[in-house]
């Protein structure tokens, strides 16, 4: 399998993003969202951070199908921890004792 | 069956290729690294028997006369600890799988034998670190590390352990690295996905798991000391965070943790079933598939060991339900084992004795899960001996039957010394007895009301110190049953039998190379042409309903 080349160019600019990225959080930090969005903000900025650093610095955007099965592998079975997780917490009022 | 041509026994083995301490702890091949972990894990066995010896002691009266309650929750943590992280999870994939996957599937080597190497410094690491803490003053949290205890309230040397078994956990997913990657990429020509044997399906479907789960525990564990260190939150209710959470996220892994430790036991008796029936297994796809169908599903029951924790009664309902659904892959296996021991030639040899006896143990584990997965009947039984008896079924009855089965099975391909079978079918005996004395009676104490993790009991209750009598009584003839293999196995490598590269005359890759084989494990790339049990002749296939076998390929 041949190796891509990325240019030096895409990982300054995905630098120069997560940088930003993170400047974001931090500036987010200091106003107080109303209900649940505080987390939902931070958590927005880290996915697509994390996003990026897979896509570029570990190469799966120039990569087969095999290892993009391994990373839908990764993120469905993350959904799989989240969903059943949530489903005690969502779930959790719902039953009033007589 | 075809006859592959054994070479000649050639002028060096992986044993005497190379000497000194250097060319061990610098070794790429698998099959030393095997030996070293293999060293190393039975030294763990030893000390954590060592923690079970003494429970079992403190509890052979009502009273609290050998140690204090605060150092019997460091004992029963210990043997925990050192049991489930230094000892099961790794034992049958680090030692026989690391061994024998390259051997069955026709290569030299792992893809990654370097990395299979750091795998064992990692191992060693963890170790060292948590015998460190253990020697320091030793941890009471119980090998689960449950908040708030763990996070706020425990004197003991939580974070030390934790980095332990942090440590730790990078072997384990380095290792399931290498088993995919090397079972994805280096099988020999003609070896085929079906024709693989089941022992490299089964470790094929724990590293899945040790992949996707570990990552998790090192998490949290982290997440543990974090909340010990800076109070971050996550786990105490008056920070904003939920002691549930933690146990949410520590069975995430932990429950198909128990999948970790006897996934690659079902590989072993799989092949311990069908060689000495000198059967093909019965229904081979649904067998292989089962051990995949048992990887996906144990990542969906994790919350059965939360019914009593203030979960959920909806979510304890779905978890229940899908914990019942891991009981029909369990049973595939179980029901095709019998299958295949039908009209069988069936041989008693010492393996076999183990392979038998995993699968009596396994199924009074597996059922007994059923009660607990059973949201009504856990509320009578959860924290009890019930849960106790249950589970060292699954993980002594089930994965280390199944290891000293697969230890005997492949001692002569691993040293090129028989054993002696007699001692080996006696010890193999005394094994099964002193087990089911150990812990059937435990069953019986749980359901009385026995709760477990307490080193007391009412002594005016006669009848649970007679059941706790026993169950002293059988370990220590569990414990001596133990000791006799150790013995006439380390005698065997000097004074046993010279063996033959095939001394059970079986098909497998493994074995059509010399004992002990090369340190490049065939001196030719085999050719693989036929199933991975082929024992029948073609005119003796069988016909099972709508399933025909397949035919053989031409030769």
């Amino acid at each position: 399998m041949s190796e891509h080349i990325v240019q030096p160019r895409v990982y300054l600019m995905i630098f120069l993003a997560l940088m930003a990225g993170t400047g974001l959080t931090v500036v987010a930090a200091f106003y107080d969202f109303p209900g649940p969005l505080n987390a939902v903000v931070a958590l927005t900025i880290a996915v697509i951070k994390a996003t990026l650093v897979v896509l570029y610095f570990m190469h799966v955007r120039y990569s087969g199908r095999l290892i993009w099965l391994v990373i839908g592998s990764a993120i469905f079975w993350l959904a799989i921890m989240f969903a059943l997780t949530i489903s005690d917490y969502w779930t959790r009022t719902w039953f009033v004792p007589m | 069956m075809e006859e592959f041509e054994i070479p000649k026994q050639p002028g060096s083995n992986y044993l005497n290729a190379e000497y000194g301490l250097k060319s061990w702890l610098l070794t790429k091949d698998h099959k030393r690294i095997a030996l070293l972990y293999l060293g190393a894990i039975s030294f763990f066995f030893f000390i954590g028997s060592l923690y079970a010896m003494a429970i079992r002691l403190e509890l052979l009266t009502p009273q609290g006369d050998l140690m204090q309650s605060s150092t019997y929750n460091k004992t029963f943590t210990q043997h925990g600890i050192i049991m489930v992280f230094f000892f099961l999870i790794p034992s049958i994939p680090a030692t026989l799988g690391n061994f024998l996957i390259p051997m069955m599937i026709g290569a030299k080597d792992l893809a990654f034998p370097r990395i299979n190497l750091l795998s064992w410094y990692i191992y060693m690491i963890g170790g060292v670190i948590t015998i460190y803490a253990l020697l320091a003053g030793g941890v009471d949290t119980g090998w689960t590390f449950y908040v708030p205890y763990s996070t706020t309230f425990s004197n003991s040397y939580v974070i030390a352990t934790g980095l332990g078994i942090f440590i730790n956990g990078f072997s384990s997913i380095l290792t399931g690295l290498n088993f995919i990657v090397t079972i994805h990429t280096m099988r020999a020509p003609g070896m085929t996905w079906f024709r693989m044997p089941l022992f490299v399906w089964a470790h094929y479907a724990t590293s899945l798991i040790m992949i996707l789960g570990t990552p998790v525990v090192a998490i949290t564990i982290l997440l543990v000391a974090l909340e010990r260190l800076a109070h971050i939150g996550i786990f105490d209710p008056a920070a904003g965070g939920d002691p549930v959470l933690f146990q949410h996220l520590f069975w995430f892994y932990s429950h198909p943790a128990v999948y970790i430790m006897v996934l690659p036991a079902m590989g072993v008796v799989s092949e311990l079933i069908a060689n000495f029936s000198r059967k093909n297994i019965f229904g081979y796809k649904f067998v292989a598939f089962s051990s995949l169908a048992i990887a996906v599903l144990g990542f969906l029951v994790w919350g059965h060991h939360l019914f009593v924790a203030s979960q959920s009664v909806y979510a304890g309902m779905i978890f229940s339900f899908l914990s019942f659904t891991v009981a029909i892959p369990s049973a595939i296996k179980v029901f095709n084992w019998t299958a295949t021991l039908y009209k069988g030639s069936i041989s008693y040899d010492t393996p076999m004795l183990y392979g038998l006896g995993f699968i009596g143990l396994f199924t009074i584990g597996g059922l007994t899960g059923m009660f607990l997965a059973s949201l009504a009947t856990d509320v009578h039984l959860s924290d009890t001996y019930f849960v106790v008896a249950h589970f060292h079924y699954i993980m002594v009855g089930g994965t280390l039957l199944a290891y000293l089965g697969g230890l005997h099975y492949w001692w002569p391909k691993i040293s090129g010394r028989m054993y002696p079978e007699g001692w080996g079918r006696f010890s193999a005996l005394i094994v099964f007895v002193g087990f089911n004395l150990t812990f059937s009676p435990q069953f019986l104490l749980g359901y009385m009301g026995m709760p477990r993790r307490y080193h007391t009991y009412p002594a005016e209750l006669v009848s649970w110190q007679v059941l706790h009598v026993l169950s002293t009584a059988g370990a220590s003839i569990l414990g001596v049953g133990l000791m006799i293999p150790l013995v006439y196995l380390a005698w065997s490598l000097r004074y046993g039998r010279i063996a033959e590269a095939n001394p059970w005359h079986l098909p497998g890759l493994e074995w059509q190379t010399a004992s002990p084989p090369p340190t490049e494990n065939f001196l030719t790339t085999p050719i693989v042409t036929h199933e991975a049990y082929e024992f029948a002749p073609p005119e003796h296939k069988e016909v099972v309903g709508k399933f025909e076998r397949q035919q053989p390929a031409e030769t």
